[in-house]
């Protein structure tokens, strides 16, 4: 069953700093469909982890695979062609440029025909109509103008136009860095339904965190990383919350059953 | 009727607090008038919608002043005469605002204008009257060492990563210096050109057309702005400029290859400046390695009271026409009115001044 296979991997993965080693044969897998979250106390690896799976950073050893062929980043824009959409914790929108322009950026679509191919003309009703439907299939109704500036939108709403532009776009996994760290309660509540939206629409999600209520609340599983490597997978309904964080710290061993 | 619209207008208002306006919940507690409530209230709304056009406060200023300098000096100011003459004084600094505000969006500034339009217009002429080569290529050539110049200037910004205000500051002094020592500081007399070049005094064709002057050299200046107008709005080229102005580290992430966006749009600025010094040609009929002095800094005065922000990423192309005549009618107006030409400055001062003004506050609109 393809489900047993996972849908991202990593084995062995090593980045140095000079004398600093940022990862130290860490190992990584996301499966299908799943919200796998990443916890680590700070300078345990776990954002050179993720800035080499999404290819901000390379990797001085080891490999990673992608539906179990293995392939090699070397820039943001080919994991991005690979199929991997990334959520960043700055959310990388253009803040004057309408909502429309932030979806398509870098991406944009031009109209066909000569027009197109040699004027370059962007073919705005549809990208419009696109953009509307990737709002309304995640619930974000509350954006009605979709062409106002992105900087006049609420945090909020900010999160879920790059999350839309991920989910829109992202064929095969969605990464997100830290998407409720700016926000107050509500909001973050709201992300987080856009995220298990995300993975009922069957993308699977690797969720970097700091916040162990919302990471319980909806991982299905949790990515421990300690020191360079990963420590410890495991569930939340198998392991409480302590226990996660002492496992983190190095208070407590990893379990023998959880150790990867 | 009155009552619902000032429900209307005072919910309105609270959506705009709600939207993260700090400072007015605050004056909400302090008692005021009532006028100076409804005033608030009209900035309130006002300011987004600047926010979403920046090219309207330009709009406003330049209809009040036709509308001033028509009440002040009457009929010889709406003569189509003069209206036309305020087209073809603002033409060379329209064009070179072109050039400008592409480098402005990018959060750049590009002070090396003048220079590459003076001399990419003493190339051309050079080639085509002292060496006799064939005016297709004088002019090709001259529009080639605009590019090249804007290049370098776009080189210097990206693969140095020197602030563009330095760059343009010393390439303007390096190509004026090239414009001095190529044109051997002597100017090409318009017979001269006429007898061998007279392709290069084409923007100084003039036609009269029911009482007005037209000239090629102001056609060409409102094609071009058609063309970038279409250009930054309509093709995904000119959203990378705006995305690149306005967060280099989000345009990257978002794809956006930032550095060839950049070199790309120096280049650009620099074929445009060579184009203006075609139209400089055609205006003062010669070709003049002095001519265009205050040129570079003109076009920025053009670009900032048209409403393109100094900060990058917020603006419109058609602002910069805007500006650029808000300062002809100004000049133009004031000389009517028969006031010293030192008024002049003083107005175009206080002007940009004003607009960097109201730019700031209507950024605000986003904090």
């Amino acid at each position: 069953m393809s489900a047993a296979e996972p849908i991202l991997e990593a084995r062995g993965l090593v980045k140095r700093y000079g004398r600093v080693v940022a990862l130290d044969g860490a190992d990584f897998d996301l499966y299908r469909g799943e919200i796998l979250a990443v916890i680590g106390d700070n300078g345990a690896g776990k954002s050179t982890l993720i800035k080499i799976l999404t290819g901000a950073e390379t990797a001085d050893e080891g490999e990673i695979r992608l539906e179990g062929r293995p392939v090699h980043f070397r820039s943001p824009l080919e994991a991005r062609a690979a199929g991997i959409e990334t959520v960043y914790q700055s959310l990388a929108l253009s803040p004057a440029l309408g909502v429309v322009d932030n979806l398509f950026l870098g991406r944009e679509l031009v109209v066909e025909g000569w027009l197109g191919r040699w004027l370059r003309k962007l073919d705005y009703p549809r990208m419009r109509r696109l953009a509307r439907e990737a709002l309304d299939s995640l619930g974000l109704t509350t954006i009605q103008n979709i062409d106002q500036a992105v900087e006049t939108l609420s945090g909020g709403q900010r999160q879920g136009v790059a999350i839309a532009r991920a989910a829109a776009f992202g064929s095969k996994v969605i990464v997100m860095d830290e998407p409720t760290a700016a926000l107050g309660v509500k909001e973050s509540r709201r992300v987080l339904d856009l995220v298990l939206d995300v993975k009922r629409r069957g993308l699977p999600v690797v969720l970097i965190s700091h916040n162990m209520p919302q990471v319980f609340e909806i991982a299905d599983r949790i990515h421990i990383h300690r020191l360079g490597r990963r420590i410890a997978v495991v569930r939340p309904q198998e392991c409480s919350m302590a226990d996660a964080v002492a496992i983190m710290t190095g208070a407590i061993p990893p379990p023998a059953a959880a150790a990867a | 009727m009155g009552a619902g619209e000032v429900m209307d207008r005072s919910e309105r208002t609270v959506a705009y607090d709600s939207a993260g306006n700090e400072r007015s919940a605050v004056a909400g507690e302090r008692l005021s008038t009532a006028s100076e409530d409804s005033a608030r209230r009209l900035l309130g709304r006002l300011q987004p919608f600047l926010h979403a056009h920046p090219p309207a406060v330009p709009a406003i200023v330049l209809a009040l002043a036709v509308l001033a300098f028509g009440l002040l000096v009457g009929d010889r100011f709406f003569h189509p005469f003069n209206l036309s003459l305020v087209l073809q004084q603002v033409t060379i600094i329209a064009i070179l605002g072109i050039a400008q505000t592409l480098v402005v969006l990018t959060a750049g500034i590009d002070l090396s204008v003048g220079a590459i339009m003076v001399l990419s217009s003493v190339v051309m002429g050079r080639l085509a009257v002292d060496l006799g080569l064939p005016v297709a290529l004088a002019f090709g050539a001259g529009l080639g060492v605009g590019t090249v110049c804007g290049t370098i200037n776009g080189l210097l910004v990206t693969a140095l990563r020197l602030p563009p205000f330095i760059v343009t500051l010393g390439t303007w002094n390096v190509y004026f210096a090239l414009n001095l020592w190529y044109s051997q500081s002597e100017t090409i007399r318009a017979q001269d050109l006429e007898a061998h070049a007279p392709f290069l005094q084409f923007a100084g064709i003039a036609f009269d057309l029911l009482g007005a002057r037209l000239t090629a050299g102001s056609l060409l200046m409102l094609v071009l702005f058609v063309v970038f107008w279409y250009i930054l709005a309509h093709t995904p080229f000119g959203r990378h400029v705006y995305a690149v102005g306005d967060d280099p580290e989000a345009a990257r992430l978002s794809g956006i290859r930032v550095g060839r966006t950049l070199v790309a749009v120096y280049a650009l600025s620099g074929l445009v400046c060579a184009i203006a010094g075609w139209a400089l040609i055609g205006r003062i009929g010669s070709v003049s390695p002095q001519a265009g002095g205050t040129a570079n800094l003109d076009s920025i005065t053009a670009v900032v009271i048209g409403g393109t922000s100094l900060f990058g990423g917020r603006g419109a192309i058609v602002g910069t026409l805007v500006g650029a005549l808000i300062v002809g009618v100004f000049r133009n107006g004031l000389a009517l009115a028969g006031l010293d030409a030192l008024w002049q400055e003083f107005a175009v001062g206080v002007l940009i001044v004003v607009a960097v003004a109201l730019d700031q506050w209507i950024r605000k609109v986003s904090s």
